[in-house]
């Protein structure tokens, strides 16, 4: 199954009851198979007239209680950020897709990870973050899908997968689990009528009162200390006895992995770090694994941008160097094994 | 004693922001009037965005939900699609509606969105101290158009009800005023006749109010009612521009 088709339908056996986007590649597919089966599957399907209204829907349905989604690509999702701080100014769960194409600005459309800042660090105005997920195969973008529908739920706040166009347009087998959607009592806020029966519920992010703003904030902190405690995940290859540790998400984990397996056939002691939740980071996860390492090196599709949080958790006790390509180029085990040599695994 | 004129019970009993003068309070009753008397308070959901009446949710009784700036049509789409037996209505005020939430106001309105849209024109904006709104007449003095809005520069005004009627998912629009005591009875018959388009299902439903802001008009309540009715009716003419509820047909 294609990737962005995988996504769609994990969504739609996730409970995701509505479906808002508007057209961009490279995550078309997703919205032409939510159009196809989401009607079908006693949900809502609607194409809206442009990225800001998408994820205004998103709001008003998710101001309901109901499980909605919107996904784009990295222009589109700049453009859904004011309504990503509201949400989460709001505390409502939502699920958020970006399958990530180059840039700035309109890039291009082949696959790139360069919003990996604007997910973990600033998808919007104010105060917040989102839970953020990085699939490496398709299989786990239906796995991580539902994942993020329940935790979005649990948490209240927002959550995004973070893929990439490789992702996106990969066809790999995969296997639905079971899914029972997570019941979470919404009854507390949502906004679906009192009718008579209770005060009426506000669905809002304005406090005007400076001690009332702060408030709220540090409430939603609170929650985040929790997920930052309970819901870091990370995939450790090869760390135990490694020299080099890679650091490396998505797609460019699955070559980071090749080169890896290349280079200790080499004999060279190469592991791989590879975080599946980039916000909150594993840093615990990665201090684990580079607790032998001499080295580390980031691989990103980008300039670099997650070596900031790399450099971070392990408070800058080891060396980290960086190779990264960017524009949609993908780079191939052949040039990251050379990049291990280079920077010194070859001793 | 007998009691003849009460507070709605759609509207809470806590004291409004709004300037002395302004006509936020005339509508926001008129709305709660109609809730009352539908007995619908109970199933709505009210949208009210960025501007004067952004803190509505803190007047109305039913449910409420404070939207970004222009995106109010946008957010009741999603509230209105999961929920289609519930009564959703926006409140919003010119700038909002017709400048940064244009797309979101024209497309709610071309797909038939089943809701209602309460829309305040007092050609300015209020929040933010009186600047150029969208329906700033020509000539108006305001923070931004210190010499009077000079349509060379500044364009000219959008006349919102005109411009919905064309589209065919609209199914009622209508434009109308809260200067005196007939025009405000004719406003309080068209929020009713919006709601109950909404309740048949026929579509997307837009009341245009004439409203005014006495502070950013530099105007006592008195003189801005009149600027109301001797420069604003003449320019936004009142009535039904679109109605397809009705046998005869549009204006």
């Amino acid at each position: 199954m294609k990737g962005n088709e995988a996504l769609a339908e994990a969504a739609i056996r996730a409970g995701c009851k509505c479906f808002f986007g508007y057209p961009i590649t490279p995550q078309t597919e997703l919205a032409a198979y939510m159009a196809k089966r989401m009607n079908k599957a006693g949900g809502v399907f609607l194409q809206a007239e442009s990225e800001i209204a998408a994820i205004n829907m998103v709001l008003g349905a998710a101001s309901t209680g109901v499980r909605a989604m919107t996904s784009s690509s990295s222009p589109g999702i700049s453009l859904k950020s004011e309504g990503i701080s509201y949400i989460a100014g709001s505390d409502l769960p939502a699920v958020i897709i970006n399958v990530q194409r180059g840039g700035p600005g309109l890039g291009g459309i082949q696959p790139s990870q360069a919003d990996y800042w604007q997910a973990t660090k600033a998808l919007g105005h104010g105060d917040f973050h989102l839970m953020v997920f990085a699939p490496a195969s398709v299989q786990e973008m239906v796995d991580m899908v539902v994942k993020a529908f329940d935790k979005a739920d649990q948490y209240r706040c927002p959550a995004m997968i973070l893929a990439d166009g490789l992702l996106g347009q990969m066809m790999e087998p995969v296997s639905f689990p079971e899914i029972n959607p997570d019941a979470y009592d919404k009854s507390s806020w949502a906004a679906t009528g009192h009718k008579g029966e209770r005060a009426h519920h506000i669905i809002n992010s304005l406090y005007l009162k400076p001690d009332e703003l702060e408030k709220s904030v540090a409430d939603r902190f609170e929650r985040y200390a929790q997920i930052k405690e309970n819901e870091t995940d990370a995939e450790l290859y090869l760390t135990e006895d490694c020299d080099i540790l890679l650091c490396a998400f998505g797609a460019t984990a699955r070559v980071v992995k090749s080169a890896v397996n290349e280079a200790r056939a080499q004999g060279i002691k190469a592991g791989l770090f590879r975080p599946k939740t980039l916000w909150p980071f594993p840093e615990k996860e990665l201090n684990e694994a580079a607790k032998n390492a001499k080295k580390l090196l980031s691989v990103e599709m980008s300039m670099g941008q997650m070596i900031d949080d790399i450099k971070l958790a392990i408070n800058c006790s080891k060396p980290v160097e960086f190779y990264g390509r960017t524009g949609g180029v993908i780079p191939t085990p052949a040039e990251v094994l050379a990049e291990i040599k280079k920077v010194g695994g070859a001793e | 004693m007998a009691v003849v004129f009460e507070r709605p019970k759609a509207l809470l009993d806590v004291p409004f922001h709004y300037c002395p003068g302004c006509t936020h309070g005339i509508v926001h009753r008129l709305v709660a009037e109609v809730l009352d008397e539908m007995g619908i308070e109970g199933e709505t959901v009210g949208v009210c965005p960025v501007g004067c009446s952004v803190m509505a949710y803190d007047y109305f009784g039913c449910d409420m939900i404070e939207a970004p700036h222009g995106r109010a049509p946008a957010v009741a789409t999603g509230v209105k699609r999961t929920n289609p037996d519930k009564f959703v209505f926006t409140y919003q005020g010119d700038g909002d509606l017709a400048a940064i939430g244009t797309a979101e106001t024209v497309h709610s309105a071309t797909r038939g969105e089943n809701i209602v849209v309460i829309f305040i024109n007092n050609t300015i904006y209020g929040m933010t101290g009186g600047q150029m709104a969208p329906t700033t007449l020509p000539g108006q003095v305001t923070q931004t158009t210190p010499f009077g809005r000079d349509p060379q520069l500044a364009g000219y005004p959008v006349r919102v009800c005109e411009m919905l009627s064309t589209l065919t998912g609209t199914a009622y629009a209508e434009r109308v005023a809260v200067d005196s005591v007939p025009h405000i009875r004719e406003a309080k018959k068209a929020i009713r006749k919006a709601f109950e388009t909404q309740k048949n299902k026929k579509g997307f439903s837009i009341v245009e109010v004439l409203s005014t802001c006495p502070t950013n008009w530099g105007l006592t309540p008195v003189e801005a009612l009149k600027r109301l009715q001797d420069e604003m009716i003449p320019y936004y003419p009142l009535g039904v521009y679109k109605d397809t509820t009705a046998e005869e047909g549009n204006k």
